[in-house]
């Protein structure tokens, strides 16, 4: 079972993920308490989606131990995948329905009920109602993501794995993307995220950890204070590949 | 229970509709087994001995391969699109996504045999249109998408996927082929069910074996 009340969403223990001869996670470990925006740094191939991925539980890890909630998700899968919502690289739509379509469907998937009451909050909440009826194909690649973000809401999760959520969006759709990311933090859930727009990220984050060759080069709890310190940490992440 | 169900109809209802928007499928797998058919038309003296003795053979045989043809289509949509991540991220067990798939390609290919028997009924002049051929076709179809599911899965991310499939697919179905095409025979030839018994026994046992094992094994394909 899941834990009702648990003090940590994420703790992560040595998690080592190799894809042929290259290591990705090399001995990661992280805890990442309830009620926070963490945000994930650096270089690419640092690791960072591949973590989300993970947290996913949509790619395995080859050794080391992943609960959520208290609950270890190797034994807890389907429940574990319902308390997570993720938005990933490619929005994962079908491109033949309509957005409307693809959130109902998605809705049954997640056994909700009053489908077309959660599509409704849900399309409201990102901005993409005036376009339900229109085909996926048609929309732009920032306006799937949005319906992305959308079908990631749709069952309220307690955790919310965005990567590089901000990517193809306009002005607009990232401000209105910093609404729900604050609303759930004011609401004591979690969300993880990488980015590579790391001002804007430390402005919202509670939490930056910089991953280096697949391992926490710094964890920090206070962005804001430890700014400078973070920037450093990644630049030199960037610019050592 | 019933949550289930609904989860692998909405899967299979999901795939119909996406069938009838592009046509990909049912259009690949009809238009291939009646080229096969009509081949064969003009390469045998289609007298009613003939006929008889080669047609369910030859009908079966058109299926099976269009049926790959169509299997691949149906998979490789969903991992181009990578929806098929999306639907390993819902709080659903990986075998109610295979059942879900299995049966959307179980509809496709339905589909296909409902426009390719007629056809083969005309071109060989035979009966076919009798309960006998809906239980052989139901039961065919059953273990074609049982198997055929599971082996586009294992072959979707196989660079030379269209080579990978039907060399996973067609030696293994081939049990159930034979039971096809044996009862068939039966069937063109007037014989009673009790004549056919044991190959439909063969296919029934055909498809619980594989539905039920393709199904556990077709989570552990999902995972990197």
């Amino acid at each position: 079972m899941v834990s009702q009340a648990p003090q940590l969403a994420v703790k992560a223990e040595a998690l080592v993920k190799n894809f042929g001869e290259t290591a990705v996670l090399r001995g990661l470990d992280i805890e990442l308490p309830t009620g926070e925006v963490t945000v994930l740094l650096g270089a690419n191939g640092a690791g960072k989606s591949t973590l989300l991925r993970v947290l996913s539980m949509l790619t395995q890890i080859d050794s080391g131990s992943i609960s959520m909630f208290g609950a270890d998700i190797a034994k807890n899968g389907p429940a574990t995948r319902a308390l997570t919502g993720s938005v990933l690289h490619s929005p994962m739509l079908y491109a033949d329905m309509t957005v409307r379509e693809n959130l109902m469907f998605f809705a049954e998937m997640y056994r909700l009920q009053n489908i077309a009451e959660r599509v409704a909050e849900t399309t409201a909440q990102v901005g993409i109602e005036p376009r339900l009826d229109h085909r996926v194909r048609t929309l732009s690649h920032g306006f799937q993501k949005r319906v992305a973000l959308a079908r990631s809401l749709m069952h309220n999760p307690e955790l919310l794995l965005l990567d590089e959520p901000e990517s193809g969006l306009d002005n607009l759709s990232v401000a209105r993307l910093g609404r729900i990311i604050d609303d759930y933090r004011s609401s004591g859930r979690t969300v993880i995220m990488t980015t590579h727009i790391v001002e804007h990220a430390l402005e919202l984050a509670d939490r930056a950890i910089v991953l280096n060759y697949g391992k926490v080069g710094l964890n920090s709890a206070f962005p804001s204070r430890d700014k400078d310190e973070i920037l450093a940490a990644y630049s030199s992440t960037v610019t050592a590949q | 229970m019933m949550g289930s169900l609904a989860v692998i109809w909405a899967i299979g209802r999901k795939d119909l509709l996406l069938e009838i928007r592009n046509k990909d499928v049912v259009v690949a797998v009809a238009g291939f087994a009646l080229l096969v058919l009509v081949i064969f038309t003009f390469a045998i003296d289609l007298n009613q001995g003939n006929a008889k003795l080669v047609g369910p053979g030859v009908l079966w045989a058109g299926i099976a391969f269009a049926g790959v043809t169509g299997l691949n289509r149906a998979f490789a949509l969903e991992v181009e699109g990578g929806t098929l991540e999306a639907l390993m991220l819902a709080p659903i067990s990986r075998d109610l996504i295979y059942l879900g798939k299995a049966l959307g390609n179980f509809l496709f290919i339905a589909v296909a045999q409902i426009i390719v028997i007629p056809v083969f009924a005309v071109l060989f002049n035979l009966v076919v249109f009798r309960w006998e051929m809906l239980a052989i076709s139901l039961l065919t179809t059953v273990g074609f998408s049982a198997v055929g599911t599971l082996f586009a899965a294992m072959s979707v991310k196989v660079r030379a996927r269209e080579v990978m499939l039907p060399l996973l697919f067609l030696p293994v179905v081939t049990p159930l082929l034979m039971a096809a095409v044996e009862s068939t025979g039966h069937m063109v030839n007037g014989r009673s069910w009790s004549d056919m018994a044991q190959w439909l026994q063969l296919a029934v046992a055909f498809d619980v074996a594989f539905v039920v094992v393709s199904a556990f094994i077709f989570q552990h394909i999902l995972e990197d």
